[in-house]
């Protein structure tokens, strides 16, 4: 999946001109200052403040109901925030209307217009913006090659299968050359291995198409972290998090967002020392210390949760690995190409992803689990504050 | 023969062949509408004879109150056509697609017409529009006129504005059911296309929904074509249908070969016309079953 130059460099023409006009030609960034939405008094997204940079997939993740495709709802024009202000680029577009906004938008039941064509439903944006006939036959066949549709081009949405509606409905919206790209839950609809085969092609897209800025909606945080530059993590209509996607994972900055991003193993320590003069910060768990990230300034004493990812942790020793910890296997679950093992100190239940073991821990077992102080972060407790 | 999943057969239904069941509706069909058609059609041909023939076709056809009354049929049936399809629809669009407070009870207020004899709209109509009713009788209180200045309700104007009245739920209805199916998303998006609501109903809506806009269309066609409550209470001057030409032929004039004559041809208008919606439907259905 390449991208001609038309695409890239097309970014001025007619049809495309006169919408990115609604929403500055400088940049395409969006922003969200302090926005707040309310559906009858219910307040569903709250003062949410939050930046994409140009060319950046965010991906916003979050549990049902936690105000994530309200967000992309209020940056499409769906719904009129009871507060606060969008801006797509320069321009604030809070209070302008859906079809002067100049984005894209694809949903997760694809949406294509059930009478028309595949050319018809990709080229509906630039008839609806006046583009010349021959910009829009240039066109949309440059899209359906960018997903590989061409072959498809008369046929119905009813025709085509889920990954294939799917992929219509990404030309139909970069077809009008959108500075945003809103994506809400794009790949739900589509079965396990589709959809995998899918997030590698959004991976594609957007190596080649590197200046457009996407929000991403999803529940799924494996496509988050494939896909996205940075992550936000909602919850309650709130922001809980907000990083670059690798720290975000590797230091999450609070408990919702490391059991939300991922599986994450949370042991209760006390804090030895934070890092202040060590270059590791030292916990303790019982008589055992153990060295982790100093991520945060915890004072000396204080209770925290040491987050370690489940793959971070080994059954056998590496020279980088700092810390090790006893316990007691509980459970063992071959999976194929993993072995999941879960295992238990002071009363705290710890899961451990293995590559498949050949001589599996026997249940009941000691095992000794060995991990380095990079991939163990330090979280604050907020059942001991 | 359906198996169950564990190979035994399931039961049937209903007992018997599947065919024999057809015979009851049939006979009743067959009591209720073919013979009285049947009888009908006999004495459109033989008249008081014994012998069939087409001269008294011949003889209806030929007369100019015949024609005029055709001709009025055609152009009421028509125009109130018309006017049900543009009233109904933007009904059916300002209730499905731009909620405001109320919005059901007036939905609901609208259906309240089918329940309703069409006589009694008429009724109303003649307590509203009539030369006594209370428009004009309030215009010329205001302004001091000499004469009732609304003066349509007796001119076909009049029938085909009750008509409209009457008929309008009959478009209205299926276009709010078809419209209930529209996914929203495909309106959003295609306004985040850049394309505004005038280009969304056009081409995003109303191609959804044009089976039943052909549906409820043409069922306002053949009930206006077959209207006679309306026509006869308001008894507007010169403006005869088939209908009431039937009634006159009939009731006033015992004309009974040439009141059946009328009576076959305005039920083969009727089923000419109802062909026709069946065809349209058919030819459509494959380009929208998505909303068929």
């Amino acid at each position: 999946m390449t991208v001609s130059s038309t695409m890239l460099d097309g970014a001025q023409d007619a049809p495309s001109a006169r919408a990115a006009a609604a929403v500055g030609q400088a940049s395409n960034s969006i922003r969200f200052d302090s926005v707040t939405v309310a559906y009858r008094g219910t307040v569903v997204l709250d003062h949410l403040t939050l930046e994409v940079q140009p060319g950046e997939i965010l991906a916003l993740i979050g549990p049902s109901g936690s105000g994530k495709t309200t967000a992309l709802r209020a940056v499409a024009g769906f719904v009129r925030p009871a507060s606060g202000r969008i801006h797509i680029g320069d321009v604030e577009v809070t209070h302008l209307p859906p079809y002067a906004r100049g984005i894209g938008m694809v949903v997760q039941n694809y949406a294509l217009f059930p009478h028309m064509r595949v050319t018809e439903n990709v080229s509906f944006g630039l008839r609806a913006q006046g583009a010349s006939r021959d910009l829009i036959a240039d066109r949309v066949r440059e899209c359906l090659r960018i997903v590989g549709m061409e072959s498809y081009a008369h046929r119905y949405p009813r025709e085509l299968s889920g990954g294939q509606q799917q992929r219509v409905a990404i030309a139909r919206a970069l077809a009008i050359q959108p500075r945003v790209l809103l994506l809400d839950e794009p790949l739900s609809a589509l079965d396990a291995q589709i959809r995998r085969s899918m997030v590698e092609e959004l991976a594609r897209l957007h190596r080649d198409l590197p200046d457009l800025t996407v929000l991403y909606v999803t529940h799924d945080q494996s496509e988050a972290l494939t896909l996205a530059d940075s992550i936000a993590v909602m919850r309650d209509g709130r922001l809980h998090a907000h990083g670059p996607t690798g720290p975000l994972y590797q230091t999450p900055p609070n408990r919702f967002a490391a059991e939300f991003l991922g599986r994450a193993n949370l042991l209760p320590v006390v804090v030895e020392e934070a890092g202040y003069i060590s270059p590791m910060a030292q916990v303790r768990i019982g008589g055992l210390v153990l060295s982790a990230t100093p991520n945060r300034s915890l004072d000396k004493g204080t209770q925290a949760l040491l987050c370690v990812r489940p793959h971070a942790l080994s059954l056998s020793p590496r020279p980088d690995h700092d810390n090790v910890l006893p316990t007691t296997v509980r459970e063992v679950l071959w999976q194929g190409d993993q072995h999941v093992v879960t295992v238990e100190v002071a009363g705290t239940v710890l899961r451990v992803v293995s590559p498949p073991l050949r001589q599996p821990p026997a249940i009941g077992s000691t095992l000794d689990l060995h991990f380095a102080a990079a991939d163990a972060s330090l979280l604050p407790d907020e059942d001991h504050p | 023969m359906t198996q169950a999943v564990d190979g035994r057969p399931l039961p049937r239904a209903l007992p018997g062949g599947a065919t024999l069941w057809v015979v009851p509706p049939l006979l009743v069909v067959a009591a209720l509408f073919a013979y009285p058609l049947a009888l009908i059609l006999r004495q459109a041909l033989t008249g008081d004879g014994d012998a069939a023939s087409l001269d008294h076709f011949a003889a209806v056809l030929g007369t100019r109150a015949f024609r005029s009354a055709l001709a009025n049929t055609v152009e009421i049936a028509l125009a109130a056509t018309a006017g049900c399809l543009a009233v109904g629809l933007a009904l059916a669009l300002l209730l499905s697609f731009v909620p405001f407070p109320g919005s059901g009870a007036v939905a609901r207020l609208v259906d309240t017409f089918i329940a309703l004899p069409t006589f009694l709209v008429t009724l109303a109509f003649t307590f509203l529009y009539g030369s006594a009713g209370m428009v004009n009788a309030g215009l010329v209180d205001v302004f001091h006129l000499a004469a009732p200045p609304v003066d349509f309700l007796y001119s076909p104007w009049g029938v085909i504005l009750a008509e409209v009245t009457v008929y309008c739920p009959f478009v209205m209805r299926p276009l709010m059911a078809a419209f209930s199916l529209i996914d929203r998303a495909q309106i959003e998006v295609a306004s985040s296309l850049g394309a505004r609501p005038g280009r969304i109903i056009r081409q995003v809506i109303l191609p959804a929904a044009l089976p039943a806009l052909l549906a409820g269309g043409s069922l306002c066609l053949l009930l206006t074509v077959n209207e006679f409550g309306i026509v006869l209470f308001i008894g507007a001057k010169g403006v005869i249908t088939l209908p009431l030409l039937i009634y006159d032929k009939a009731i006033q004039e015992f004309d009974y070969t040439a009141a059946c004559v009328i009576a076959v041809i305005n039920v083969a208008l009727s089923l000419t016309l109802f062909s026709l919606y069946r065809l349209a439907v058919g030819k459509l259905g494959g380009r929208h079953a998505a909303v068929v």
